[in-house]
């Protein structure tokens, strides 16, 4: 009975046709998300960092995170953390090559890299989150997480291209870990000696400095014009504050992480050596957020398709399932 | 159009040797899901950041129930392709997909961090409804619920309630086509789900086409599960093989495999990724091996006299089986680059659950084939 696939083929078309016919009306691309108004964050600085960990510390004290013990560490003395983690929202890893002897340089050197979240403007966790757990502030453009949405798919821990969300796989009631930009220390309940987030501002070179978005770019774009060696000016704690001083402009990169990478990031990084090579993924300036939804609403936008598929469907049931009752009472 | 035999209960003892086997694993599972309700996830697992979603996701939901759209794919034949004479395969291939729609649906449960907020999927403050995960979830919690009022009619016939069987089948076109429409739609999403993990998922894989690709093997595992089931009822309740109706459902099956293999590989190409492929690396390899599983039944399967042979059917449903499984295993798992230093291979504990369900399963199945009209009838002297 070759009737059988010509049939099937006939109506998957039939099928396919429809749905590629009813989904361009529906919805137009999904574009990439816009930098919200008041947008904050963070600019990393690599060439100023020190490793000294005062920020993981400070994150650990303003967030009221446990501390953490590496199993290379052989006495539980002091916390730490290699990696992100269910109890680590902030960590600085090094970068080594060879004999480690010089500062930023990639061979035969070493260098630092903080890892927090980096708030994109178009965040994939937030397109993932199937409960409105993670949701973007739509002012400060801050990545929020709220345990009492979350239903604990991890959905978001896989999206994210940073690997930022982390779960505490070790608890009985766990939830999501990621760094919020110290959120908490606004609303007024603020019981800590932060005033703003805490990586920052205990930060003693300035390499994490805290300010609106904008104003961090435009710092950056200035430290990427200036010629390496020369010296000059470096905030400290936040940008526009008082306390700055005087030091050497590092051998830059012409790259602002986060600028463009996936429609661009609230934190932004500087960096002597390769971002590939301090763990910081290439990415195109298309939102993977963007890819997905586009796709969701072509197929699914108010429900168009799905409906005229089932009339179809339902037109179809209806003319055999009599045929079929007969057969089942014969 | 065709006539067939009606369905009858098959009888028999529920206490048996394998009966047994399952409860006992069954215990185990139990064990296993206390462990993990008091310590946590990490407990019996070994998920990770690195690798969020282990088999529990990857087999239970991926595989699983892309294993239970045997119900799907025959409804389609039957009563939106009017192929009527497929009736018979409707109510075993349903069954089979209750329980493994139903048992994914549980699993996932199991899975999810803070499970007592599962129903904030369902509600509108916390609906997402650009979340994926959104789209699966409330297609496949319909789709249950579809399939359990699908099923109604034979526990209908089994208590005797003429008038109710009637009067919803007034309106069972309705719930078919709802059964045809919403694993149409969840089968390719949870194809969708990887797109917007973006790089992080091998250019292998990695395909705006992850929805027909996933959608296309649901279909055709579906055909190759009812292959596989009928085979094994045959052979397990000692029953005639119904090897006329299930040639013929290999060549739908053929039909649709070639058309995903020319989708397949037209896009890899298309897209210049197939160079991919040949990288020394375990990805390369699990590529090869999973297209390897789809290439041979559609070799096998091209000749006439193959699909008469059962043994042949046999063993193409099992490589569609395979590969199917291998499809998702590789999307989700083997070609998903989550950065250096992560590693996932299931804890002993984690698969004594996954093997738990799959026990719940085939329990389920073998009681209510002994307890319901399911299967067709057949004559007394060969039934025993």
């Amino acid at each position: 009975m070759s009737i059988d696939r010509r049939q099937f083929l006939k109506g998957a078309l039939a099928g396919g046709v429809a749905m590629t016919a009813a989904s361009p009306t529906i919805s137009e691309a999904r574009e990439n998300l816009t930098m919200p108004p008041k947008a904050m964050g963070l600019l990393y600085d690599s060439t100023l960092c020190i490793g000294c960990k005062a920020c993981v510390a400070a994150c650990k004290e303003s967030n009221g995170m446990p501390p953490e013990f590496s199993s290379s560490v052989p006495d539980q003395l002091w916390d730490t953390p290699l990696d992100l983690s269910g109890k680590t929202k902030n960590v600085i890893k090094m970068y080594r090559n060879g004999s480690a002897d010089h500062k930023d340089v990639e061979e035969n050197g070493y260098a630092f890299m903080k890892h927090s979240c980096l708030h994109c403007v178009d965040p994939s966790c937030v397109s993932a989150c199937p409960v409105s757990a993670m949701t973007k502030d739509p002012e400060n453009g801050i990545v929020k997480y709220d345990e009492h949405d979350c239903i604990g798919c991890r959905y978001c821990v896989a999206a994210c291209p940073y690997d930022i969300p982390r779960f505490q796989y070790d608890r009985p009631f766990p939830k999501i870990v990621k760094c919020e930009l110290c959120r908490h220390l606004q609303t007024g309940e603020n019981n800590t000696r932060f005033q703003y987030s805490a990586c920052a501002s205990v930060c003693p070179t300035g390499a994490t400095l805290y300010g609106p978005t904008e104003e961090l770019k435009a710092e950056a774009n200035r430290r990427l014009a200036l010629k390496a060696g020369s010296e000059t000016s470096y905030p400290r704690g936040k940008i526009g504050g008082k306390d700055s001083y005087q030091g050497k402009v590092g051998n830059y990169i012409q790259h602002l992480y986060g600028d463009k990478e996936l429609g661009g990031t609230q934190v932004l990084k500087l960096s002597a050596v390769s971002f590939e090579k301090l763990g910081m993924r290439t990415l195109p300036e298309r939102s993977f957020a963007s890819v997905s939804e586009t796709m969701q609403h072509s197929l699914y936008g108010y429900l168009i398709t799905p409906l005229v598929v089932l009339g179809g469907l339902a037109i179809a049931a209806k003319r055999n399932v009599r045929d079929d009752d007969s057969s089942d009472q014969a | 159009m065709s006539k067939h035999a009606p369905p009858a209960p098959l009888g028999g003892s529920y206490v048996t040797p394998m009966n047994v086997l399952m409860v006992m694993l069954m215990g185990i599972a139990g064990v296993v899901l206390i462990v993990r309700l008091i310590y946590g996830l990490g407990a019996v697992t070994n998920i990770s950041d690195g690798y969020p979603f282990g088999i529990w996701i990857v087999y239970d939901v991926m595989v699983g129930s892309a294993f239970a759209c045997g119900g799907y794919s025959v409804a389609l034949l039957v009563y939106i392709f009017n192929r009527g004479e497929y009736h018979p395969l409707v109510r075993p291939a349903l069954l089979g997909s209750l329980f493994g729609y139903t048992l994914a649906g549980a699993s996932v449960i199991i899975d999810l961090g803070r499970y007592w907020n599962t129903w904030h999927i369902f509600t509108p403050p916390w609906a997402q409804i650009n979340s994926v995960m959104f789209e699966v979830a409330v297609c496949i919690s319909l789709y249950i619920a579809i399939m359990w009022i699908e099923f109604t009619p034979v526990f209908l016939e089994k208590f005797m309630k003429k008038d109710m069987k009637q009067k919803l089948s007034k309106w069972m076109f309705l719930f078919i086509a709802l059964g045809a429409l919403l694993p149409s739609m969840h089968q390719s999403s949870l194809g969708s789900l990887l797109i917007v993990f973006g790089t992080q998922i091998n250019p292998l894989w990695q395909t705006l086409l992850l929805p027909p690709i996933y959608l296309l093997t649901a279909i055709t595992v579906g055909y190759a599960i009812v292959i596989f089931e009928s085979t094994i009822s045959a052979l397990g309740f000692k029953r005639p093989f119904e090897l006329d109706l299930l040639s013929r459902l290999s060549k739908v099956m053929w039909g649709i495999l070639v058309v995903y293999l020319v989708m397949r590989f037209g896009d890899l190409i298309w897209r210049g990724a197939l160079s991919e492929a040949f990288n020394p690396n375990l990805v390369s390899l699990m590529f090869w091996l999973e297209n390897a599983f789809f290439l041979v039944p559609a070799v096998i399967l091209a000749s006439e006299s193959n699909r008469h042979r059962p043994s042949h059917l046999f063993l193409s449903a099992v490589c569609m089986m395979a590969g199917t499984f291998l499809l998702r295993i590789n999307s989700f798992l083997v070609g998903y680059d989550t950065g250096t230093g992560w590693h996932y291979f299931p804890a002993l504990s984690e698969i004594l659950l996954t093997v738990g369900i799959i026990a719940v399963e085939i329990l389920g199945y073998i009681v209510l084939v002994r307890w319901l009209p399911v299967l067709p009838k057949v004559d007394a002297a060969v039934a025993k």
